[in-house]
């Protein structure tokens, strides 16, 4: 069997496509046929991987967490530690590969929206190195709960522009990051974070983010000498996951769970858990499951993190849901705290807050696993940008 | 015959162009919107396009967003939007297209829509999210012949995409004049007249030309180049500046008046 998703449209099964106004047409299609020769050029792929490399960091550690294994007493986990790339998450990536991509097609100008702030911070990063113009939509609750990032944002001379609208955190930067892009078409380029939006963007952002995956494959065949049991990941859009999980697709021995964010319960209005209570729609440019109510407006989403506040799922996520090949659960604000509280005492690894809902899921299974299993989870960022997010929850816990 | 057809075969017939407005259904509230398309009949606005608020309008500028928050605000859904549209038709045969986005028509369901919207009176539908090249790929987005599809074509669009999109076409084309969201603009575009001639060149469909217009003077010189001219934003604007005051609908057909007697000078 094997796995050749998308199609030429974008499409994974029913999910997908190209849901975009009319004047982005033009854009995407020139985007995913320069994309089609970059991947083919060894020489974009030597740049690439060279930047990689010696910019970013890679190899990430596959990294086996054994206080923590003891702790839960069953699987042996490993960390694949996206934590330690430069700019401290597994986005830098993906903003690397298209900022390459964009300079290919001649544009000067960078656009991008960012929730955590993460993506904003790895764009600002590659805009910095190769001088162009960037302007970062963030929206306004997102900035006050991720204020750090913000600072590193201007700071490598990015413009963040707050959004107001509606509910003020991602979805709404994405409105308003697109409706620039629409504007500025001809000299921009629009680097999506997450494997969601309109084709190619599901598709690129996933490649991009293979090399994780692929690492992982061989760093435990290394280690190990065979394959994980299970690969958990937390899914906002998907990227992080979609990364680790693709280079496994085709081993059946393999499970995968998503993790998604349950905030304060499956209730409307309060979690980001698409697959809990959601439905299949379109939203920015993509066919998939989705919060919406029965008029078809997009729901409030609520998660503690703000990299997972999305009330969509990646496509490709919608198809493997379907097929059954990667499981979704999801982990509440309370699950995930515990996940990053344990981590930093037991490991000395503060992980980011999207992680930790990972970090949760793999404290329910480990345990009920043999002890020569495995599982590798994800560790798609550091936790410096939460702590003071954390702190309000868990020192408020303590005193 | 469809009224948005009849319509632009009779004002080709006396060589004149058509007036369409746009406004977004049910702000600020869905007794006052019923006044306002009764306003922009009387005005002598020849096609209104009503919007059916969406909580995520990605192509919209902020005028529009506003007002869709509005009608969201007020208790504007899909149901009550074509309730909107049968209390318009139980008095007026005006050419109507309901234009909005995909996930509101899609959560409805969308042969169900088609009946729904079709039998409540609208003409036609415009989805800003939904390009053609999706409907065969997409089994559950089957286009029934009860409306007339309108298709957007943008600055944007390559040469060669223009006589699928043409072809497609239904009702009339919807030539976006700017790359950018909708929003009232101090200048007119460039080209309008060069790409209006070659989307004739695939169609009979007539081309109406919007985005950014909203003065007078604007829609008379696009009128000379095209089969209509759409002005939306400009109306929203009136309404928005006018949302708490009881004569909404005046000020809308006072604004609007000077525009359609601007195309209809041409």
């Amino acid at each position: 069997m094997s796995y050749a998703f998308p199609d030429a449209g974008g499409h994974f099964g029913p999910y997908g496509g190209m849901f975009v106004p009319e004047t982005l047409m033009a854009a995407l299609t020139e985007l995913a046929d320069e994309y089609a020769r970059a991947k083919a050029d060894p020489v974009f792929q030597a740049e690439l991987d060279g930047l990689l490399r010696d910019y970013v960091g890679r190899p990430t550690p596959l990294y086996f967490a054994e206080g923590w294994t003891q702790k839960l007493g069953g699987a042996r986990i490993y960390l694949k530690r996206e934590d330690l790339l430069h700019t401290g998450a597994h986005k830098i990536n993906n903003a690397l590969g298209q900022i390459l991509l964009a300079k290919r097609l001649g544009k000067t100008r960078i656009i991008a929206e960012t929730g955590a702030g993460q993506h904003g911070v790895a764009t600002a990063t590659v805009a910095a190195r190769f001088g162009m113009e960037c302007v970062i939509y963030m929206g306004a609750v997102d900035m006050e709960r991720q204020y750090l990032n913000v600072v590193r944002m201007r700071l490598l001379g990015a413009e963040v522009r707050p959004v107001h609208a509606g509910q003020a955190t991602l979805k709404e930067a994405v409105n308003e990051a697109m409706r620039d892009w629409v504007t500025n078409v001809q000299g921009t380029h629009y680097i999506l974070g997450s494997a969601l939006g309109s084709h190619p963007f599901p598709m690129i952002v996933r490649d991009f983010h293979r090399v994780i995956g692929v690492e992982a494959r061989r760093q435990i065949l290394d280690r190990e000498g065979r394959l994980p049991d299970v690969l958990v990941a937390c899914v906002g859009g998907g990227s992080n996951s979609i990364g680790l999980f693709h280079p496994f697709l085709e081993d059946p021995s393999v499970r995968m769970v998503g993790v998604e964010a349950g905030g304060h319960g499956i209730l409307p209005g309060e979690h980001a858990a698409r697959f809990q209570g959601g439905r299949l729609g379109v939203l920015q440019g993509t066919k998939t499951w989705l919060l919406a109510n029965d008029d078809g407006q997009i729901e409030l989403t609520h998660s503690v993190s703000a990299g997972l506040d999305y009330a969509a799922i990646g496509p490709e996520h919608a198809w493997l849901h379907d097929q059954g090949r990667v499981v979704y659960r999801y982990a509440t604000d309370a699950e995930a705290l515990q996940g990053f509280r344990e981590l930093s005492a037991v490991e000395g690894i503060i992980p980011a807050l999207e992680s930790s809902h990972a970090l949760a899921e793999v404290r329910k299974l480990a345990p009920g696993m043999a002890k020569d299993e495995i599982i590798i989870v994800n560790l798609s960022g550091r936790g410096d940008k939460d702590v003071a997010q954390a702190a309000k929850f868990l020192l408020g816990e303590d005193s | 015959m469809n009224r948005i057809d009849a319509t632009f075969d009779s004002l080709r017939a006396i060589g004149k162009r058509a007036f369409v407005a746009y406004v977004s259904g049910g702000d600020p509230d869905q007794d006052r919107s019923l006044e306002i398309l009764r306003a922009l009949d009387q005005a002598g606005a020849d096609v209104i396009e009503l919007g059916v608020p969406f909580s995520d309008p990605l192509a919209d500028g902020i005028v529009n967003q506003l007002a869709a928050q509005r009608a969201l605000e007020a208790g504007a859904t899909l149901p009550r939007m074509l309730d909107l549209v049968r209390r318009f038709r139980a008095e007026s045969e005006k050419a109507l297209v309901l234009f909005t986005y995909l996930n509101p028509v899609y959560t409805y369901g969308f042969e169900r829509f088609h009946a729904d919207a079709a039998a409540a009176g609208a003409d036609g539908v415009l989805l800003l999210d939904l390009p053609p090249d999706e409907i065969p790929r997409n089994a559950e987005l089957e286009e029934r012949p009860s409306l007339r599809h309108i298709r957007l074509i943008a600055p944007t669009t390559p040469k060669e995409r223009i006589p699928l999109l043409a072809g497609a076409s239904e009702g009339f084309v919807y030539y976006v004049s700017r790359a950018g969201v909708t929003g009232a603009q101090t200048t007119l575009a460039e080209g309008i007249a060069e790409n209006v001639a070659e989307i004739r060149r695939h169609t009979q469909v007539p081309v109406a030309v919007g985005f950014g217009i909203s003065t007078p003077e604007q829609a008379a010189e696009v009128a000379r180049a095209a089969d209509g001219v759409v002005v939306g934003s400009a109306i929203v604007n009136i309404i928005a500046e006018n949302a708490g005051a009881a004569d909404v609908a005046e000020r809308v057909l006072s604004f609007v008046k000077p525009l359609v007697d601007a195309v209809k000078s041409v």
